[in-house]
């Protein structure tokens, strides 16, 4: 009788053992949170690809301070609400850094709760509040919108200087503040815009707005927002044989756009970082990329960079705590692929970088 | 002057898709008195199935624009078909005589899975298709502004002008209008006079299920993208069609597809196209308040 009683208890205090044995020596779980699925899914695809391959490579050369690395993959949908459920459920599962989000109106909402949590972020949202709430948990691993903007209004305003130029945006956080800092940026130069509007995002008929376009001369589209409508809009507008230039920001380098504006998306130019695929640091990282049939643009690596930054770090550091991760985050300088960075006291990057690109055919280049 | 024209064209175009998906509404509204919320996402099922047959076909080889657009109607609306049959079947059959609530919650639980189904099966990525029917006419020049109407808006209003015909005709004038709409009015008597209900309502569901197909197939050539989450903005906007003009009514959803088309085309090109759902909206509540069976509904009669 007794042994019998016994023999459960033992296994139960077994199994507790091997279980605390595990957790004191867990890996390290890091997070990436972006549109997984919805209308953006694409987005959060490459930023998949660039994370797993990073996660991996990391862990191959023996992880992080002799921990492997785990990934948890959050799914936001671009959309705000989900964006905070998403970073309670990864506050739950006690991530040690997160890569994310992706749309800048996720981003801001979720980073209080990461930042409550003591999560520190690297993310790409361009919106400039996401660093102006003086939170210090957050780090910006691309430029901003005003930046962004600038060129983009430099580059309206000399290369389609005397054309009628129209600002669209699609009232998203992100969109809208790209708008805004463009249109800001073209005034600088003194270009005017000759029609300011909003569209709504996700719709499919945007005729109403490409007649008005239409109808002021427009031949210019400067826009705010994702590539997906700027895809129906071309598409519109070529049905009504009015020709457009758009200029947009760094979402227009997701590949979909020239699949679905069916061959309009030549005239389509954006902003962007400077292409990492060319760095000399990064060729043997886009190689294996190729190899593994990922081509390595959009925001793959700049997710395989946050990685790195994390790894580079926490060695720095020599702990994922907190208190120490920021501040190696907030004082140091990082080898990635993407290039250099180093961080001010907002957490924006030092040195931030914006191109102007074209897309030409399947694949897009520098304008010079 | 050239504008307005245009929007006009924009403003049919886009009023006749709204108005094909409304009557899908309005006629299971009629007969079971029922929102299907799922209705909007069987257009979505329907506009996806166009894309794959569309590709499918162009991978056989047959690229003759009438002949592969009218294969792709023909299997999209059969397969829809089956769809609307086995929404009925499931979500709505079992439930026919529980409270009014349960089948409302059914049909959104049915919304929801259709959508998540074709995401999690098809991907979450927009699908593309080439230009099937490029070009149109060149209606000539006004104030400076050249009208295009472009092939594939003549084949909407067409196709849905020709609709409307067919279904007034099939609900007045066949015996199957006859069953419809005795099983509206009053559903035990049409029993007993050796009518079948269950299968006059599944019918009821196929047709409508059918000309949210044919509003999938067109939209699909249209605007030449789709993606899983099509089916949520439509639906609202075709119930808000079948609303305005008054539930239950197939030339009141026509008229309502209509008028919002309209109002939307209209309201984007001359104020702005950031207000124009408010514009909608605000008209709907209009038309409510002094007419709360809609432009050309009945007011329901409670019958002792």
């Amino acid at each position: 009788m007794k042994s019998k009683l016994n023999k459960p208890f033992a296994a139960t205090a077994f199994c507790m053992a091997a279980l605390f044995a595990a957790q004191a020596h867990a890996d390290y779980t890091v997070a990436i949170a972006g549109p997984m699925t919805g209308e953006y899914a694409s987005a959060g695809e490459q930023i998949k690809k660039g994370a797993e391959m990073a996660i991996a490579d990391i862990n191959a050369k023996g992880g992080v301070l002799g921990q492997k690395l785990k990934l948890e993959i959050g799914d936001d949908a671009c959309d705000p609400k989900q964006a905070v459920s998403v970073a309670n459920a990864m506050v739950n599962k006690k991530i040690v850094f997160m890569h994310g989000h992706w749309c800048s109106s996720s981003t801001i909402p979720a980073s209080d709760i990461y930042n409550e949590a003591q999560i520190p972020m690297a993310t790409v949202s361009t919106n400039p509040k996401v660093t102006e709430r003086g939170l210090k948990n957050i780090f910006r691993i691309m430029g901003r919108d005003d930046q962004q903007g600038g060129v983009a209004g430099a580059f309206i305003a000399s290369k389609f200087a005397g054309k009628k130029v129209a600002v669209v945006d699609d009232k998203s956080a992100y969109g809208k503040g790209l708008a805004d800092e463009t249109a800001k940026g073209m005034q600088a130069k003194g270009a005017k815009p000759v029609l300011r509007e909003s569209i709504t995002a996700g719709e499919k008929d945007y005729s109403g707005l490409v007649s008005k376009l239409k109808a002021a001369g427009v031949e210019v589209l400067a826009y705010g927002g994702y590539h997906t409508e700027v895809a129906l809009i071309l598409r519109q507008a070529q049905q009504v044989g009015l020709k457009l230039s758009v200029v947009g920001g760094d979402t227009m380098s997701n590949n979909e756009l020239v699949t679905a504006a069916g061959g309009n998306a030549d005239a389509v130019y954006f902003t962007f970082a400077p292409d990492a695929r060319a760095n000399p640091s990064a060729a043997e990282v886009v190689k294996r990329f190729r190899d593994a049939k990922v081509e390595p643009d959009g925001y793959v690596l700049f997710a395989y960079a946050a990685m790195q930054l994390f790894q580079q770090a926490a060695t720095q550091a020599k702990s994922v705590k907190y208190a120490d991760l920021q501040k190696a985050l907030a004082s140091g300088s990082f080898n990635t692929v993407t290039g250099t960075m180093s961080f001010d006291a907002k957490g924006d990057l030092k040195a931030p970088g914006f191109v102007v690109y074209k897309w030409n055919g399947n694949k897009y280049d520098v304008v010079k | 002057m050239g504008q307005l024209i245009q929007q006009l064209i924009n403003g049919l175009t886009l009023g006749a898709v709204y108005g094909l998906i409304a009557l899908g509404y309005t006629m299971v509204y009629g007969i079971i008195g029922m929102i299907n919320f799922a209705h909007g996402d069987i257009y979505m099922v329907a506009a996806i199935m166009a894309v794959t047959v569309l590709t499918l076909l162009g991978a056989a080889g047959i690229t003759a624009v009438p002949l592969a657009l009218l294969i792709t109607l023909v299997v999209v609306i059969l397969f829809t078909a089956i769809y609307g049959w086995s929404v009925e079947r499931v979500a709505y059959r079992p439930l026919r005589n529980a409270p009014r609530l349960a089948p409302l919650i059914s049909a959104i639980g049915m919304s929801i899975f259709l959508q998540n189904m074709v995401q999690l099966t098809q991907g979450a990525r927009v699908k593309p298709i080439h230009a099937l029917l490029p070009g149109g006419f060149e209606l000539g020049t006004i104030d400076g502004f050249t009208v295009h109407l472009a092939y594939t808006q003549i084949m909407i209003i067409v196709v849905t002008v020709a609709l409307l015909v067919l279904f007034t005709w099939l609900i007045t004038r066949t015996s199957f209008g006859r069953q419809q709409r005795a099983c509206e009015q009053d559903r035990t008597m049409t029993a007993l006079l050796g009518i079948n209900v269950d299968r006059t309502i599944s019918y009821t569901f196929m047709l409508g299920a059918g000309l949210a197909a044919v509003a999938g197939v067109m939209v699909t050539v249209y605007y030449g993208v789709v993606d899983f989450s099509i089916g949520f903005v439509a639906g609202i906007k075709a119930f808000t069609a079948a609303v305005l003009g008054g539930i239950g009514s197939l030339p009141g959803a026509m008229l309502g597809g209509l008028i919002i088309g309209m109002i939307e085309s209209f309201w984007s090109a001359y104020l702005s196209p950031e207000y124009k759902d408010v514009a909608t909206f605000v008209l709907l509540i209009l038309v409510l308040m002094f007419r709360p069976s809609g432009l050309l509904g009945r007011p329901e009669v409670e019958k002792v």
